[in-house]
């Protein structure tokens, strides 16, 4: 038994003590500021001529013998402009000081003007995507102003924050806030926001790259444009270590107006050290297919043991929960390993997080919950199992280790499988030419704009023709035409649904000065009750209501229904797969399914050796663009397999010989037969989202071609269909045509469960359907359920809605990445090399073994439902040939 | 892809012979009878007065598919099992195009009985048909809420009845009649009528042990023992 829960493996095992030399430690561990300050120390960039920044500040660093960075000057040089702001710096470059200095020297003067009896005022804002990180800046920014003696009133306000003491802020703010973008989507609902935001000089926004390019980011746009309303001349100040489209962010912090785009000033501090990025050449046997990098656990192992503090990153949670077992399984050193992920109870990502923080854990196994910028602990190495997915993303990862500068970072990057070995090198190289990815920014989501027009019209009410002008002014919705904002207000106001018969029933009314305002105030607490732009899958609490799994002999004891510990959370879905008695792994033990209750999935303590492993959609992320174009390269350049470890670069030259190399800016198409089947195999490099829509596309053409399709599977490089017939003579430019994402797409579309999820996420977060009314929680379940019969009905009557169009936009972007397959069909039409082949290529290999272990798509609805029927059974077991 | 034509599917209730359709209506052959249960007319428009706009066209997706199922069947008479209205204002709130085409879909069947349901205790008049409690059928017995304890020959609509079953590592849930042979339970018909699990403590009720469900596919309709189905 693998040690019982996360915590428990993270409850107290002293490590031995002269570990843990310095006494700056417990600072260094918990502070970035801290941190980075320290880093200054030996930077050695002493202002002879004079500080630059006046007292206190000067002599704060100077008794430190610090000097400021150029970067930090440069953000005081812009507040002094008065312009907007990108830093951009490497994680341990005192990017957290840059942003706050000017803001720090401003209040000081205030404070120092205003007396021991002044009025505090919102002075700065600072906005973050993860609460814990707007909880740990607040504690970091304490130290700097406690030392300089600075009369600052520092606070957080997150969803946690008990009402009382938000209506305290609300009343009397503090001088420097830091939240998260749904408590500035909730100010934005709430009257008096002019008060509140009148001596507003700055916003912060910290991990700007991490919300950008999401919903949260639209909702934070818009939000800022409100805010722009109230404190027209406020600063924005954005802040990331990691941004591939400069100029697009830049672009998005600034308040956008006629003619030319505008752009923040970006602010670039000097490199860190170079990374030390190692690629694990396994001396055992490399895998063709699955993620468990089960072979090179020792090895992971062995490196766990000689670092002092290792985060072990995975890509899901499921990969999370098998690494965690396989590395307890061979812990014959009792190192203290934990496990953090976002499924986990936060009670018990809790307690891994002190005890990291406190010295006493070797490594912890997790997902990208520990990606961003707070700092556990000591970290000396970093080691990613599997690819990493994307450059950007790796280098983020690899800031965790090492907070300082002027050393590298340590990282070792273990492939699960061959094809995973070519993307780690090319992400490796990627690195080293400091070459990020990122998706360009996207225009902003029209469910994000209903739910910022409802929010509008409860703080303040509004005239479409104000509110356009300030919704054009956030980067994301530049571009919106007049007349789409139009259908975004009346469907906020009565539905906008063209049969018209809901006038009677407006949420927004227009009041005598034309003004649009909600029609009742249950209508903006309702609101209020529903603002933000995550849509978590419905999830279900799992809870341990027996400690030993019955005797199998025995009739059972009815377990209890309720109570139990809470172990953490599984998408409702997950659950609904199992049948009592399946085991799967949580939270680092092996637990046995009992049912679900409520909102509860209850479990059983099980002893099985053979565990039925949880694969949570989440955190599964899709290979970029830009990577893939470096792993289709690197194949594509024998010359360059050099690079790569023995079995990997035979398996390569084998594919050479025995079919083809798959050439960039063409497509490898590969037919051969197998068994009773015939398999048609391609290489398109575009990520498994892409793959999984062009199967579907594929096999409703290959249908009406009477190739009889079966079925196929799709993995981040390669797709495989299959089916009854040899599919090698058909003409493959006409079967890839990019025509087939018209009416195909279309029909296919209608029956899409992806579609349906995207739907019932724009009509949470447009507000069409509530996440829950006040007091009273709707399940899951419900919503699930109806979301989906709205779809049917609104996509049957009026296909164009407004929140048709919105959902159509996302899953071309989201689940079904319907951009970039599109992009792809074109770029290689007229382009598909086909070979024939008498049997399964080397390069075929890793996908052909996804079968069975991914689901397999097409009709299988309709098929389940014909192999439970009983008439078919009876059938077939009567049948007399 | 051509629709493979399949067989009804039929089931005995009582002695009595029952086609459960595959629009979810049921038919009783022998008398010409066209059962059909929870229509629900007017539940969007039910929200949107509540603040909550939702398509305003369920009403008309449910009496347009239930008219392209009477005129697929042609019966002789037409039975809605209640709750065929969403609530005592849905009258007041259809679209008059809506109202016209129930009209005439009841003006086109010879008989058309609204059997009174919880949600809608009086069925409006204007649409034509008669109003009854219950009605009796032979060895059936046609009502709206079924009554708790056996009651052989009834037919009732009221809980909604969907079913969920999964083989080979996939789920599939969809709306489903259920019937132990003694009695049945009609799936709900309208557009926005949602669905109650076949193992909810509800139908302990109705059924001593388990029934057997007859899962509503895209083509057909599939028999599906009770021991094979899952609770959500």
């Amino acid at each position: 038994m693998p040690g019982g829960a996360a915590a428990a493996s993270a409850t107290a095992r002293p490590q031995r003590s002269e570990d843990r030399p310095s006494g700056a430690r417990k600072d260094r561990q918990n502070s970035p500021v801290a941190t980075a300050l320290e880093a200054l120390s030996v930077s050695l960039m002493r202002d002879d001529a004079g500080s630059p920044l006046p007292e206190p500040f000067a002599g704060w660093f100077a008794a430190r013998g610090w000097a400021p960075r150029p970067h930090q000057l440069a953000m005081v040089e812009a507040a002094k402009a008065g312009e907007d702001a990108l830093l951009i710096a490497p994680t341990g470059g005192g990017k957290t000081l840059g942003g706050f200095l000017p803001s720090l020297i401003d209040l000081a003067r205030i404070a120092r003007e205003g007396g021991r009896d002044r009025p505090h005022r919102l002075h700065t804002l600072y906005i973050s995507p993860l609460k814990a990180l707007s909880q740990d800046v607040a504690r970091n920014l304490m130290t700097p102003v406690a030392e300089m003696g600075l009369d600052l009133r520092i606070e957080t306000r997150t969803g946690d924050t008990p009402a009382s003491k938000r209506a305290r802020q609300r009343q009397r703010p503090p001088d420097i806030l830091l939240t998260t973008p749904e408590q500035v989507a909730l100010f934005v609902a709430q009257a008096n926001g002019e008060a509140f935001f009148e001596h507003l000089q700055a916003v912060i926004i910290d991990e700007i790259h991490a919300l950008a390019p999401s919903k949260r980011g639209d909702l934070l746009a818009l939000g800022l444009t409100a805010i722009r309303h109230h404190a027209p001349h406020a600063r924005r100040v954005g802040l990331s270590a990691t941004v591939r489209d400069v100029g697009g962010h830049a672009r998005w912090l600034a308040a956008q107006g006629e003619g030319e785009p505008r752009l923040a000033r970006v602010v670039e501090g000097a490199g860190g050290a170079e990374p030390e990025i190692s690629i694990l050449a396994s001396r055992e046997r490399i895998p063709w297919a699955g993620h468990s990098g089960l072979h090179a656990l020792g090895e992971v192992y062995e490196a766990i043991k000689a670092a002092r503090l290792t985060l072990v990153f995975v890509n899901t949670r499921s990969q999370a929960e098998t690494t965690f077992q396989n590395l307890w399984a061979m812990n014959d050193d009792n190192l203290p390993i934990a496990l953090h992920h976002g499924s986990l109870a936060p009670e018990q990502r809790r307690k891994v997080e002190a005890a990291m923080a406190e010295g006493r854990l070797k490594a912890v196994v997790c997902t990208s919950t520990l990606d961003l910028g707070i700092d556990w602990g000591d970290v000396d190495l970093v080691v990613q199992m599997g690819a990493p997915k994307g450059s950007a993303r790796l280098i983020q990862r690899l800031g965790r280790a090492n907070h300082r500068l002027d050393e590298p970072s340590r990282a070792i990057l273990a492939p699960t499988n061959r094809f995973e070995h070519l993307e780690c090198l090319s992400a490796k190289e990627a690195v080293a030419e400091k070459a990020l990815d990122g998706e360009p920014l996207k225009a902003g989501s029209l469910d994000v704009l209903a739910q910022h027009v409802m929010g509008r019209a409860c703080g303040d009410p509004f005239r479409p023709d104000d509110l356009y002008r300030e919704v054009i002014s956030a980067a994301p919705y530049a571009f919106l035409p007049r007349e789409t904002f139009d259908r975004v207000v009346k469907f906020v106001a009565d539905g906008g649904y063209a049969l018209g018969s809901y006038d009677r029933f407006r949420r927004l009314v227009i009041d005598r000065e034309g003004l649009y305002r909600p029609r009742s105030r249950d209508i903006a607490q309702c609101h209020r009750l529903n603002v933000g732009a995550i849509v978590e899958s419905p999830m279900l609490d799992v809870r341990l209501v027996s400690g030993r799994a019955p005797r199998p002999d025995r009739t059972r004891k009815p377990l209890p229904r309720h109570g139990g510990l809470r172990l953490g959370q599984v998408e409702e879905w997950f659950a609904e797969q199992l049948s009592p008695g399946d085991t799967f792994v949580f939270a680092g033990q092996i637990l046995r399914f009992e049912g679900i209750s409520e909102t509860s999935a209850l479990v059983s303590r099980a002893g099985g050796e053979d565990p039925k492993v949880p694969s949570w959609n989440g955190g599964k992320f899709p290979l970029t663009t830009f990577l893939a174009d470096r792993v289709r390269k690197l194949v594509s350049d024998p010359g360059h397999w050099s690079a790569l470890p023995d079995q990997v670069r035979e398996w390569l030259e084998i594919q050479r010989l025995r079919s083809k190399i798959p050439a960039p800016d063409r497509l490898l198409v590969e037919t051969f037969p197998r068994g009773a089947r015939h398999h048609l195999v391609c290489y398109p490099f575009e990520g498994r989202l892409a793959h999984q829509t062009l199967g579907m596309l594929l096999t409703r053409r290959l249908e009406r071609l009477r190739m009889r399709p079966l079925g196929f599977v799709a993995n981040e490089y390669a797709l495989s269909v299959w089916g009854m017939k040899d599919m090698a003579g058909l003409d493959f430019d006409d079967l890839f045509a990019p025509d087939m994402l018209g009416d195909d797409l279309d029909a296919w579309l209608a029956e899409s469960a992806l579609m349906k999820r995207t739907f019932r996420n724009c009509a949470v977060i447009s507000g069409l359907i509530e996440r829950r009314f006040p007091g009273q929680e709707k399940s899951g379940r419900q919503v699930t359920f109806s979301a989906d019969l709205i779809y049917d009905v609104l996509r049957e009557h009026e296909p164009d809605h407004i929140l048709m169009q919105a959902a159509w936009e996302d899953a071309a972007t989201g689940l079904l990445d319907i951009r970039r397959l599109s992009d792809a069909l074109v770029r290689i039409e007229g382009r598909i090399d086909a070979v024939a082949l008498d049997r399964v290529s080397p390069l075929a290999v890793p996908v052909m073994l996804e079968i069975g272990r991914e689901p397999v798509h097409g009709e299988a609805h309709e098929a389940l439902l014909e192999m439970v029927s009983e008439d078919e059974l009876v059938e077939e077991a009567v049948r007399l040939d | 892809m051509h629709a493979p034509v399949h067989p009804p599917a039929r089931l005995a209730v009582n002695g009595a012979v029952l086609l459960a359709d595959r629009s979810g209506v049921a038919v009783v052959e022998s008398c010409g009878t066209l059962i059909v249960a929870d229509l629900h007319l007017e539940k969007g428009s039910a929200f949107a007065a509540r603040g909550v706009p939702l398509p305003p066209y369920d009403t008309r997706a449910t009496i347009r598919r239930l008219a392209e199922t009477v005129a697929r069947l042609a019966p002789s008479r037409v039975v809605a099992l209640g709750d065929s209205f969403h609530d005592l204002g849905a009258d007041g709130r259809m679209h008059e195009a809506d109202a016209d085409a129930l009209a005439a879909l009841v003006g086109a069947v010879p008989e058309w009985i609204w059997i009174e349901g919880n949600h809608d205790p009086e069925p409006p008049a204007r649409f034509g048909g008669r109003t009854l409690p219950e009605l009796a059928l032979g060895p059936l017995l046609l009502r709206h809420e079924p009554a708790a304890g056996a009651a052989p020959g009834e037919v009732a609509g009221h809980l909604h009845p969907c079913a969920k079953v999964s083989a080979g590592g996939r789920t599939v849930r969809r709306r489903c009649f259920l019937s132990d042979g003694a009695r049945l339970i009609l799936p709900a018909f309208g557009a926005y009528a949602g669905g109650l699990n076949a193992c909810d403590a509800a139908y302990e009720n109705c059924f001593p042990a388990r029934p057997d469900a007859w899962m509503v596919g895209r083509d057909r309709v599939y028999r599906v023992p009770g021991r094979r189905l899952l609770a959500d």
